[in-house]
């Protein structure tokens, strides 16, 4: 770990200020990850900027009857906030996917949408590693990329987003609330994180001194039909192989809007627009769900030891729909796989 | 008297270890201590070309940066760095010896600072060059074909070769098993205590503190007076503590060049630095009659050693325990590798081999359409056939029944696939485990006071395995006190004599020296007590007399009975103390082992391959169980342990760097609590009147063998795919 300067931001202004100031300051609320990625010199920031007393912890309904998230929200108390559980149950049930009880206590939601690839390489500095020393090379392309991308990769990267929450959040159509220097901006959480292209150093659009201040949902809460589905090594705490978030609203046995989105495939969620077209209308049957699978799929491209994650997420697009479309959601409590 | 052995006693080290006062090695104070942090060799092989501390250096804080450079003397004679476990050939590991670089991750530098984060800082500013080796190599399957024979006494029998190509029902195949880590919850730590004048109290984590005291004073060439080494608990060590870690030697090191105290903790992530379950392929070859007599028994198994130490142990020959077969031959090789040296590991040579072993029994069984259980009873082996010897024990028969009517085995339908549970494949499958039953000369020292209270101390390890709980009941038993009258004292070399606390020998070698201790003490009892005038113990016999509520008494007349306190008090001593060394008989005309079924249930849904281990049910025969509840324990971690080597432990090496890359307890998966289910321990009863007074045999590495391979056959079962490459991921079972 490198040594470094310690601020504690007084209101949202003095902590874009004070990124300003200070390129290489890494903005800190939870710390569950970026304290990992110090301890390991991965990160090496100038300086702290701690934003965990700034006043975005409310949740808070919107005047179109959607829902503010605070960015400073604890992961677990989003998953346990009684709207989210009513209204956004997929939202609750991906964050409980996801880490430990104590990861989720102190881990916050715009920290969630920060938090860096597991990548092996990225983790060890003595490899090349593109995302952490740019023009490096990447080791995972010829090396042990069983856990890597198979949608959206480049030459350059080929490393996955770890989150389950931003899955459920981009199946939704969450935005998310930017501030900075010039002023305030909203985004959807589909433009949010970036494909690695040839900059997969850079994990988002968040630009320059900007700073996550809320997320927004939409009203739509598909709270009857959804679940989310998380396919990995062991039953609890370890990263997606491949995970599914589906919602969708039925009319009888006829789909009316339809989500999927995907998680540790890619260098982002994967949500796919035209396969949830092609569902619209449609019954909700294993065949159509197959089709949707195969379209989201259709561009899917293995490196040498992660070719059984495109079987494996064909599979699992049709299971979580099929939960969805059955109303019998994965528990996250009990690890049998409805 | 058994008041207390064989009983579910509590641990008496319980409270202090859940109210933080038990202090582990890197927890002791001391004025003036300061931290070392270690720099590790980022490449596989080759040399130090240059290592510049110069910014290092310049870190306020810093007090020095000891380096192969710049060391205080270190001995030269492989001699000296043999501890009583090292490999017999070989030349072991020098941590800061040279400026050779044998293995990626080697200790090759020590940043000291006045506190820990400081030396952390510092050490990511030493700048390292290497001249590296033109090649190197990591890889067991890439370099299988350089395998070189381990010579070990395994004796052939008959002509397996021969008999296995005849055999009307053969079975032949690899099964690869990869490189595990211990991953003890505690890290390994040293703090080296300056006493002044060269002389050092060393708190470490280890299990044996005399072996570290012997090699310390070896390396360092000091009197044994010179340093004391302590270690009083120890945050589990499965082996990894058997031999002195570098750290030992670095804290050591430090504290004789600064002539302070130094504490050195090693990170998780060095700790994959250290030893190792070794990457093994297992090649199996079963040949029977087609009743399902086995005929031969072929097994080779190939693991990979460091190039400077050749580590091995007994993979291959478990088979001349278990089943009966004219023609046999075990051999082991090994694969010299740019790697650090493995080490024992939970039930080492078994836990892997006889996996490969017992998978290989459940593949025989299908090929024979037998009952998996039929077969082993078939091929049941009432002899050790490597020795032709008899057992002190051997009630495996009643493992396999208790285990099989508790897990409901005679409900199970034979055909993979056949059974199913809505989405899931349902299978159930089972193994056999058998470890050895070792029992070593230990010392132990009672201080009896006449307030009837008695220390009891010896320098053997409690390595989280319930030592100091054993000691005190086995204590309190032979002398007729309540167990609260006994305080236990462990793990510092003044101590009398003990070895490494492994290979699940120190209960029955720790319960015994305490008897012959206990008996010592009993003895001067009854001497005093019969110079009382008009003794009631006058003349008594001390092979008739016992210990009991605080009284010496005859066996044969119970009313013949003096107090503890009067007979001290009548010898006006106020304590009494014994040291007494037991060694066991040796015994030629019979084996020693423990064995247990294994009985798995699994659920694999079909369309996503996600495995749940649903049940597991260990029957384990193992002599006399001193206590119930701390065995059980034992046993519980073991399994729970074998469905990790099963379904999640790997240690991946990438080739290119020569570098583990999953180095930490967040990608090296051990099993959480959501992947463990019903796990049901039973102990068979088993007497055992060779083996030793109590007829204990331990305890422990027991728990692990065969679970692994029980899960694997019970996913062979479910899904009638056949995985013989662990662990078993899920995506070896997507088409």
């Amino acid at each position: 770990m490198n040594n470094f300067q310690y601020s504690r931001a007084a209101d949202v202004d003095d902590a874009i200020r004070l990124l300003a100031t200070d390129p290489d300051a890494k903005l800190i609320a939870g710390g569950t990850n970026l304290i990992d990625l110090m301890k390991e010199n991965v990160e090496r920031p100038s300086r702290l900027i701690d934003i965990s007393r700034l006043p975005f912890r409310k949740i808070e309904e919107t005047a179109d009857g959607g829902l503010r998230i605070g960015a400073l929200v604890p992961n677990s108390d989003l998953a346990y906030h009684p709207h989210v559980e009513q209204r956004y149950p997929l939202l609750a049930s991906a964050i409980l996917a996801g880490a430990s009880a104590q990861l989720r206590n102190m881990a916050s939601v715009g920290g969630n949408l920060m938090q860096r690839t597991r990548c092996a390489y990225f983790y060890d500095t003595t490899t090349p590693c593109n995302k952490r020393a740019p023009g490096s090379g990447c080791s995972a392309i010829d090396g042990l990329n069983r856990n890597h991308a198979i949608l959206g990769t480049s030459p350059s990267c080929i490393a996955t987003n770890p989150s389950d929450m931003s899955v459920a959040l981009v199946a939704l159509g969450a935005l998310v609330h930017i501030a900075g220097p010039t002023g305030e901006r909203r985004i959807a959480l589909t433009d949010f994180h970036r494909l690695p292209g040839d900059t997969p150093h850079m994990d988002t659009n968040l630009g320059a001194g900007e700073i996550i201040t809320a997320i927004e949902l939409p009203p739509r809460g598909f709270s009857r039909n959804y679940s989310y589905l998380k396919i990995r090594d062991r039953l609890s705490y370890a990263f997606a192989l491949v995970s599914v978030a589906a919602a969708l609203e039925l009319e009888g046995n006829a789909i009316g809007e339809a989500r999927v989105a995907l998680g540790g495939v890619a260098h982002k969620p994967w949500r796919s627009l035209e396969a949830e077209a092609a569902l619209r209308g449609q019954a909700a049957t294993v065949d159509h769900f197959s089709r949707a699978a195969d379209m989201m799929l259709a561009d899917a491209a293995a490196r040498s030891h992660n070719g059984f994650k495109i079987e494996l997420a064909r599979r699992a697009i049709v299971r979580t729909l099929t939960q969805a479309a059955s109303a019998t959601p994965q528990s996250q409590a009990h690890k049998k796989i409805a | 008297m058994n008041a207390y052995v064989g009983t579910p006693t509590s641990r008496v080290d319980g409270r202090a270890k859940v109210t933080g006062a038990a202090k582990y090695a890197g927890e002791f104070p001391a004025d003036g201590l300061v931290h070392g942090f270690v720099v590790e060799a980022t490449i596989p092989c080759g040399r130090i070309a240059r290592l510049d501390s110069t910014e290092a250096l310049k870190v306020k804080g810093v007090l020095d940066v000891l380096t192969h450079a710049n060391r205080p003397p270190l001995a030269d004679a492989d001699e000296a760095w043999k501890d009583e476990v090292a490999p017999e050939d070989g030349s072991p590991f020098r941590p800061l010896y040279d400026d050779s670089v044998k293995f990626n991750g080697q200790p090759i530098a020590l940043v000291v600072a006045e506190d820990w984060e400081t030396a952390k800082f510092a050490a990511t500013l030493v700048r390292v060059e290497y001249q590296e080796a033109q090649a190197f190599a990591t890889d067991l399957e890439a370099e299988r074909g350089k395998a070189a024979e381990v010579k070990k006494p395994h004796k052939p029998r008959g002509d397996a070769a021969a008999a296995l190509a005849g055999a009307a029902a053969r079975h032949e195949a690899d099964y690869f098993i990869p490189t595990e880590h211990h991953n003890p919850m505690e890290l390994f730590a040293t703090t080296a205590v300056w006493d002044g004048d060269g002389r050092l109290t060393v708190y470490d984590k280890t299990q044996g503190v005399q072996n570290v005291h012997k090699f310390l004073c070896g390396v360092f060439d000091r009197k044994p007076d010179d340093v004391r080494v302590v270690s009083p608990y120890v945050g589990g060590a499965f082996g990894s503590g058997l031999r002195p870690q570098y750290q030992v030697v670095l804290a050591t090191l430090a504290a004789l060049a600064l002539k302070r105290s130094v504490r050195v903790v090693l990170t998780r992530q060095q700790m994959y630095g250290i030893g190792y379950r070794p990457a093994t392929i297992e090649r199996v070859g079963l040949g029977a009659t087609s009743d399902g007599t086995l005929d031969a028994v072929t097994h080779e198994a190939t693991a990979i050693t460091s190039r400077y130490e050749d580590f091995s142990r007994n993979d291959a020959g478990w088979a001349d325990q278990l089943y009966r077969s004219p023609n046999t031959r075990f051999t082991h090789k090994l694969v010299r590798l740019d790697v650090s040296t493995p080490c024992d590991m939970r039930a080492p040579g078994a836990a892997s081999g006889v996996c490969a072993l017992e998978c290989a029994m459940d593949e025989l069984a299908v090929a024979l359409k037998l009952d998996p259980i039929e077969l082993r009873l078939k091929c049941y082996s009432d002899r050790d056939q490597s020795e032709g010897l008899p057992y002190t024990s051997k009630q495996l028969r009643e493992c396999y029944a208790r285990g099989a009517d508790a897990f409901g085995w005679s409900r199970r339908s034979p055909t993979p696939r056949s059974m199913r549970d809505g989405k899931e494949l349902v299978g159930w499958g089972m193994a056999t485990g058998i470890w050895e039953a070792l029992q070593m000369p230990v010392a132990v020292r009672i201080v009896l006071t006449s307030n009837g209270h008695a220390e009891v101390s010896c320098a053997a390890s409690d390595i989280g395995t319930g030592t100091y709980t054993i000691v005190a009941q086995v204590a309190a038993d032979a002398l007729g006190l309540p167990i609260e009258n006994i305080s236990v004292r462990l793990a510092d070399s003044t101590l009398p004599q003990a070895p490494v606390e492994g290979g699940s020998w120190m209960a029955a070698s720790s319960a015994h020296a305490v008897l012959a201790a206990a008996e010592e003490v009993r003895k001067e009892l009854l001497r005093l007590a019969g110079t009382m005038p008009g003794s009631p113990l006058a003349g008594a016999e001390l092979a008739d007399t016992v210990l009991i509520d605080g009284r010496i008494a005859t066996t044969s007349d119970n009313s013949r009975t003096v107090s503890i306190a009067d007979a001290m008090r009548h010898g006006n001593v106020e304590r009494i103390e014994k040291e007494k060394l037991n060694q066991f008989d040796e015994d030629k005309k019979h084996a020693r082992n423990t064995h247990s079924a294994v009985f798995a249930e699994v659920k694999v849904d079909e369309q996503l391959g996600v495995i749940r281990v649903t049940r597991m049910v260990s029957a384990v025969a193992a002599g006399r169980i001193l206590n119930t509840k701390t065995g059980r324990s034992q046993i519980m971690g073991s399994v729970v342990w074998g469905i990790g080597m099963a379904l999640h432990e790997e240690t991946v090496m990438d080739p290119r760097f020569g570098r583990i890359m999953n180095p930490n307890i967040a990608e090296y998966h051990i099993p959480v609590n959501a992947d463990i289910q019903d796990i049901d321990v039973i102990f068979v009863d088993e007497p055992d009147a060779h083996i030793n007074a109590l007829g204990v045999k331990g305890l422990g590495e027991i728990g692990i063998v065969g679970v692994p391979a029980a899960i694997a056959n019970a996913v062979y079962h479910a899904t009638g795919k056949r995985i013989r490459r662990f662990p078993i991921t899920l995506d070896r079972l997507l088409d």
